[in-house]
């Protein structure tokens, strides 16, 4: 096959861009350039598209760098900054897959004449005996991406192929190493690629006006006032900057043109036993009133229980999911969909 | 290199003139041309005799002729040495250029602007022409510096300096007059094109000598500030040991060039014409730049409905390689500066591409390109349709 891969100059892009070779495919690696600010600290940086450029000259592979800073500030960052200011908790990452990766670069392979497109995310495309295409979580549950990948539908996962999914972040070190490539030992990408480790609030501060407002309690008494809405996200415990007596949590964030608001309360308070989503997708078709696990962070705990129209019925209740966090459901390691807790 | 290449405006290959010329200057005749031992003046001897072959195919005289880091350091020179002279000897403080320079006369320009020149961007017409009345109108006793390149790097179109002159002399007499000659060497007579301009600025990479090598023409009572200061080499105008080996080189592919030029002129633009013609017979093509004004070597055209990014990459993956721009701003998504001043709407700035042919183009190049560019085309427009 022709298959264009994504190469981030991460070791497991580099690794998946040698397997494709290693298959017999015919294979061009792309890197895209996303974001050029000072805060550039992950996977889009100079010194990575020069480690992507120089691990596709040693697989041989011709490589290209697609500029893609003005898309992915619309796509990406405005969001992101527009929704911590909002109250809401926004997650980049999908972000980025449903419009960059998965959007403008699957697009681009289809004009391109490619068959395929290929990223190191950590998890499994297989197609049951229907002929349709599953996700599965990736082979090292510690690094496992699928959550990332919710958005994935037939149309994408027929032309998307995940060649690191079924190895263990280890065997992708072990290879790469094998291969003498020079990304073997490159650290994992944390974080939110343009937003320095803890500068999240200083980031968005700087693109948006600060919203100050009142710490309230649940009753609605004000028992405080912070400086900046964008500090604080639902189920937050510290850094509240306000001294209580027993643990306090975020519990609610609302903010509208006066003010923004900031609840606090107990973790009793937080705890929630269904979650209201919006903009739904599925893998395949929507499962049914049926057990599932429902997964609320990137790499957090199945939860039990059922999707019941745009309603997730927790068998337990859970800490509330923040507005604007990815909700994906799983019948044991199969991704099902997944949506935005509203 | 197997592949057509088609970016001679980039960057040309060296000329086997100038890497023999180049060679002995590498380990045998090393020494520091500044020193006093005879080693050091076997290097200086070559390093004026270099200076003297530039300085006579630019219609300079040797003393003119300052050696700088490349075409952009020449133009940097210039224009903010320039500009930074007049307005401390004289109080000048406005800057005029076009609004289709290259960045390196533009990034000079902002920067100055910073400093608190009074900035003037003179437009272009549709054809990509500088706009003499506009120029006229920009022009005043308090301007220092005037900047008008004399090939463009994305079109290629030849720039009036006569007429650019005889503005600047009349109108800001107390201006020193630039020019951005980098694009031009193979092409033109830069020596009778720039006959009426203070300062010129050249690259050898882009005719056949060795990249990281250019010269600035600074004329006689022309006094700049230097930008790089140290061990007064180049007439105090820019410090640091010169590049010999390059500057021999430079000399020897200047030299070269010119004794081609009428042949080649007209060689390579048949080519150009036979690859425009085959490239316009293409559905919703059109082309780019006056084509009275063009130099030969160039070939700007675009394809409706083909983003040029994509199409440059499908190109290359048949071997054929070829320029959105200008190669610094290649892979970003923002059309052209010098398209957006013609008046080239967005959509089709963003489908257009540069073919920019030159001394080692063949007619198998064109043949090779006419070959691949149309299915190319045809195939980025069908898969297109499709997606949408």
């Amino acid at each position: 096959m022709n298959v264009l891969v994504l190469m981030s100059g991460g070791v497991d892009s580099s690794v998946a861009a040698a397997r494709l070779v290693d298959q017999g495919h015919d294979v061009t690696g792309a890197t895209l350039r996303l974001w050029g600010g000072d805060s550039d600290s992950g996977c889009c940086s100079v010194g990575d598209v020069e480690d992507a450029r120089r691990v596709a000259a040693q697989l041989d592979i011709p490589h290209y760098v697609f500029n893609l800073t003005d898309d992915f500030t619309t796509s990406v960052v405005d969001p992101y900054v527009d929704a911590y200011a909002s109250g809401r908790t926004p997650n980049p990452c999908v972000e980025c897959n449903r419009t960059i990766k998965f959007g403008w670069a699957v697009d681009r392979a289809r004009v391109l004449g490619f068959d395929a497109i290929a990223t190191g995310h950590h998890a499994r495309v297989e197609r049951d005996l229907d002929g349709e295409y599953r996700l599965r979580r990736g082979a090292d549950p510690a690094k496992d991406q699928s959550y990332v990948l919710y958005m994935l539908g037939q149309r994408e996962l027929a032309m998307v192929l995940l060649p690191v999914g079924d190895l263990t972040k280890a065997d992708v070190r072990g290879r790469a190493r094998a291969l003498g490539l020079r990304t073997a030992e490159k650290p994992d990408s944390m974080d939110v690629c343009f937003v320095g480790r803890g500068q999240r609030a200083e980031f968005v501060h700087s693109r948006t006006p600060k919203r100050p407002g009142p710490f309230v309690d649940t009753s609605g008494r004000v028992i405080g006032h912070h400086d900046g809405v964008a500090r604080f996200t639902i189920g937050q415990r510290r850094g509240l900057g306000i001294a209580l007596g027993a643990p306090r949590y975020v519990v609610d964030v609302d903010v509208d043109a006066e003010r923004a608001t900031v609840t606090i309360g107990s973790r009793d308070e937080l705890q929630r036993d269904a979650i209201t989503l919006r903009d739904l997708r599925f893998v395949a078709d929507p499962p049914g009133d049926r057990p599932l696990t429902v997964q609320t962070l990137a790499h957090g705990e199945p939860i039990p229980g059922r999707l019941v129209d745009a309603r997730v019925q927790l068998d337990i209740p859970a800490p509330r999911v923040a507005p604007g966090q990815v909700v994906a459901f799983y019948d044991g390691d199969m991704l099902l969909g997944g949506g935005i807790a509203a | 290199m197997s592949g057509t290449y088609l970016d001679y405006a980039a960057s040309t290959p060296m000329r086997p003139e100038a890497i023999a010329a180049m060679e002995p200057y590498l380990s045998g005749v090393f020494a520091n041309p500044s020193g006093i031992h005879r080693a050091a003046q076997a290097a200086k001897t070559a390093l004026e005799e270099a200076r003297e072959v530039i300085a006579e195919q630019l219609g300079a005289r040797p003393g003119e002729v300052v050696f700088t880091g490349g075409g952009t350091e020449a133009d940097n020179l210039a224009v903010e040495g320039g500009a930074r002279r007049r307005r401390d000897v004289g109080a000048q403080d406005g800057v005029v250029t076009t609004a289709i320079e290259h960045k390196g006369v533009l990034a000079a320009v902002e920067r100055l602007g910073r400093e608190g020149f009074a900035v003037t961007v003179v437009g272009v017409d549709s054809g990509g022409v500088v706009d003499l009345g506009a120029l006229a109108a920009a022009l005043d006793a308090r301007t220092a510096v005037v900047s008008v390149m004399l090939v463009n790097n994305e079109v290629g179109t030849v720039q009036p300096l006569d007429d650019v002159a005889a503005l600047v002399r009349e109108r800001a007499p107390n201006a020193v007059l630039h020019t951005d000659a980098v694009q031009a060497v193979p092409w033109l007579d830069v020596a009778s094109h720039a006959q009426g301009v203070d300062l010129i600025a050249v690259s050898a990479h882009k005719f056949g000598g060795p990249k990281g090598t250019g010269v600035l023409v600074v004329r006689d009572g022309v006094a700049l500030t230097p930008l790089i200061e140290g061990g007064g080499q180049e007439r105090g105008l820019r410090a640091g040991t010169v590049n010999v080996a390059g500057a021999v080189a430079m000399a020897a592919a200047m030299r070269t060039a010119a004794e081609q030029r009428t042949v080649e002129v007209r060689r390579i633009g048949d080519l150009r014409d036979r690859l425009q013609q085959g490239l316009l017979a293409i559905p919703d093509a059109f082309s780019n730049g006056s084509q009275i004004h063009k130099v030969a070597g160039n070939c700007h055209v675009g394809f409706r409905g083909v983003e040029a990014e994509t199409l440059l990459v499908a190109l290359d993956l048949e071997d054929v390689y070829a320029a959105a721009g200008s190669s610094c701003s290649s892979g970003a998504t923002e059309p052209s500066h010098v398209l957006a001043a013609m008046g080239v709407p967005r959509d089709d700035a963003l489908a257009s591409i540069r073919l920019s042919l030159g001394s080692a183009s063949t007619s198998d190049d064109v043949d090779r390109a006419l070959g691949i560019i149309p299915s190319a085309v045809a195939g980025l427009r069908a898969r297109a349709g499709i997606l949408a």
